[in-house]
């Protein structure tokens, strides 16, 4: 049944009334999720395409049922809109917003130690897909194809070369999580092992990280303890000088530490099939699954 | 962002951080004057953004007012090297003159993220003045980190605990336990990514005083930090950046001689790499966005080929909503407006309708080269650069 995402999942789109809330809350209905709901404050009772516009979550949750949340509002308002879905009850949030300050996803973090049971992915991400099911993101989902191979990446366009790879060698993908560039976030690749490692339906992964932070060094220490699955990674930014952000604010090399040097060697170390080209993800998770 | 130490040192001031007394001039005749004023033995510092300054001879005591305009005169318009410029070095254009410090103990104390923790955290070390880098390294059990919540602040227990394990006593550690704290909250309340104070000073009479400071910023957050925008100094930052960052454009300038388009910062990374591991070198970064429109593609084309370093261009960009065909008639359309390329350009275009976006680029009037994968892009325009040299 893959992970977090199914058919089943109710969706409300967090600022669906903005150009890309509606673009990317149609490309989600058209491609399978169930979009129940969109929330803009002050435009409840309004409709997209058919789709209820509610003023608050709380209402999108009571009065459509929705159990998930894709957030398109913009920088200054994500946060509060994060902290909204998580207080409404809603289990599954996906923050695409790019250009959340550091200081609110703090407090983000710190206001969801109330919750639990609430997911958040992202923010600054392409999303979630569980392909042939459904999708919460910006993907575009035709490139996949459904299957049986896990992926989890910092990046968007880099997952979604890696998974056009797979598809371009009949491997199937399970469930993709993009769990964003930024570098305070709320899923992190350990979490996204875990849930991959258990799933009955996935029996590979592949792990994209990049420079900065130590999130690949510590989900390497958990796989080599914990998962009996083939893990093919790759680490972007090797030839990044130290000291600048790559394009996502998480990707910096600082103070000698976050390089992709010593990322590939934790992930070496922990049986990881580390590539070098960012080309042999897909060719190197074939040879995993036919090696095993 | 970053901003100069006279800068981070006018912030702190205002959170109650202790300076030294001083001023900052671009003109080397105000420099006798200052010093005077400041009592006839000053410290006069370069103004750049790197760090490494006084190893590469921008930090020089003067003992009279005539030996500070002696070294104003020197230092003002001089191309700084330290280990954070390169080769080229950095044009000092700014000098902040200082009265000359009585030193007893230097120390050090600054504040960032901890990402792991999704903290910020206070970072202390009796082992100041020293790269704290190479102190961490070396002696781990120096360091002293002091994470705390960010909706509370640092609490005053915390900033006892740094104090005492700074070493200090008495009145001059209710000295440092208050600086610390200010410093935590100018963190806080400028969205800063670091505030850094090495050497944190103890003078001969126990005062606790910031001799040198260095702040940068979230850039996100800048939007609700009109002053600290109003810090920024672009002759610090490389030209092409500048311009770069005009049309929303996420550039960074390196030193190889293979120019990068690509959509996405991940890709991006990944396309430098590959680039490297096939024999040659990523003379940029560049993340056009993820839709990579024309607009996008005319303005980074023409960023890239202004790079005389440029021998080759590869653009790789992998079209998932947006439409490989509609990007290829971009990348054409670009090229037009710019009147052609003078250096090969090698394409690889994957994703959606590529096949359409394939012939769209092989039938234009220009000489594309045109790949299929991501190694193959990698391989021809090495080889194309090879050609060339």
């Amino acid at each position: 049944m893959a992970i977090w995402l199914t058919r089943e999942t109710r969706l409300v789109v967090q600022g669906i009334t903005g150009k890309e809330g509606k673009f990317h809350a149609l490309g989600c209905r058209d491609y399978g999720t169930r979009v129940v709901a969109g929330v803009t404050p002050g435009k409840g009772g309004e409709s997209v395409e058919g789709i209820p516009v509610f003023d608050s979550v709380e209402q999108a949750r009571r009065e459509a049922g929705a159990n998930a949340s894709m957030v398109f509002v913009p920088p200054p308002f994500a946060a509060d809109a994060i902290c909204e879905a998580a207080e409404a009850g809603v289990e599954l949030i996906v923050a695409i917003t790019e250009g959340i300050p550091v200081a609110d996803m703090l407090r983000v973090r710190a206001f969801l130690r109330d919750s639990p049971r609430v997911r958040l992915i992202g923010p600054n991400c392409p999303g979630i897909i569980t392909p042939g099911q459904a999708k919460i993101g910006i993907m575009p989902g035709h490139i996949h194809r459904p299957g049986r191979v896990g992926v989890v990446s910092r990046s968007g366009t880099l997952t979604y070369e890696a998974v056009w790879q797979l598809t371009g060698l009949g491997l199937g993908q399970s469930t993709c999580v993009g769990i964003g560039g930024d570098p305070v976030n709320g899923t992190n690749f350990l979490d996204v092992m875990q849930a991959f490692a258990t799933d009955p339906d996935t029996d590979a992964v592949i792990l994209i990280g990049e420079i900065g932070g130590d999130a690949e060094e510590t989900a390497a220490a958990w796989i080599a303890e914990s998962c009996d699955k083939p893990v093919v990674g790759f680490i972007a930014g090797r030839t990044a000088p130290p000291g600048r952000r790559m394009g996502h604010a998480g990707a910096i090399v600082s103070g000698g530490k976050g390089t992709a040097a010593a990322k590939m060697e934790a992930m070496r170390a922990a049986g990881i099939h580390v590539c070098d080209s960012p080309a042999e993800l897909g060719a190197t998770v074939a040879r995993a699954l036919a090696g095993r | 962002m970053k901003i100069h130490e006279y800068q981070a040192k006018e912030i702190l001031r205002r959170y109650g951080v202790a300076t030294p007394r001083g001023r900052v001039t671009d003109d080397a005749g105000a420099a006798r004057a200052i010093c005077e004023e400041l009592g006839g033995r000053c410290v006069v510092k370069a103004q750049i953004h790197a760090g490494g300054r006084g190893k590469g001879g921008g930090v020089q005591l003067a003992k009279s007012p005539a030996e500070a305009a002696e070294h104003a005169g020197r230092i003002l318009g001089m191309q700084l090297v330290t280990h954070q410029t390169g080769a080229e070095g950095q044009r000092v254009r700014k000098i902040l003159i200082e009265e000359a410090a009585d030193i007893a103990e230097e120390l050090y104390v600054a504040v960032t993220l901890d990402r792991a923790a999704g903290k910020p955290v206070v970072i202390a070390s009796a082992a100041g003045g020293m790269d704290i880098e190479e102190v961490a390294a070396e002696d781990p059990q120096a360091i002293h980190r002091e994470p705390f919540d960010p909706l509370l602040g640092l609490l005053p227990f915390q900033a006892r605990r740094i104090a005492r394990r700074l070493g200090l006593s008495g009145d001059t550690a209710n000295r440092a336990g208050k600086l610390v704290t200010a410093l935590a909250t100018a963190y806080v309340e400028t969205d800063a990514s670091l505030a850094e104070i090495n050497p944190l000073m103890i003078t001969a009479g126990g005062d606790v005083v910031a001799l040198d400071a260095k702040m940068s910023f979230d850039d996100n957050a800048l939007f609700r930090h009109k002053d600290i925008v109003g810090m920024r100094d672009l002759a610090e930052e490389n030209p092409l950046e500048v311009e770069a960052s005009k049309h929303s454009l996420n550039y960074i300038k390196l030193d190889g001689e293979i120019g990068c388009m690509v959509n996405g910062a991940g890709l991006a990374m990944a396309t430098m790499d590959i680039i490297q591991l096939s024999g040659s070198s990523p003379a940029n970064f560049l993340d056009v966005g993820g839709s990579a429109t024309q607009e996008a593609v005319t303005n980074a084309f023409k960023i890239l080929v202004s790079d005389a370093a440029v021998k080759a261009v590869l653009i790789n960009i992998f079209g998932g909503i947006a439409r490989t065909d509609r990007i290829a008639g971009g990348v054409v359309a670009a090229l037009r407006e710019l009147g052609g390329a003078k250096v090969p350009v090698v394409v690889r275009l994957e994703g959606t309708n590529v096949e359409e976006g394939r012939r769209i680029l092989r039938e234009s009037e220009f000489d594309f080269l045109v790949a299929e994968t991501m190694a193959d892009a990698a391989t021809q325009v090495v080889a194309a650069v090879k050609r060339g040299g």
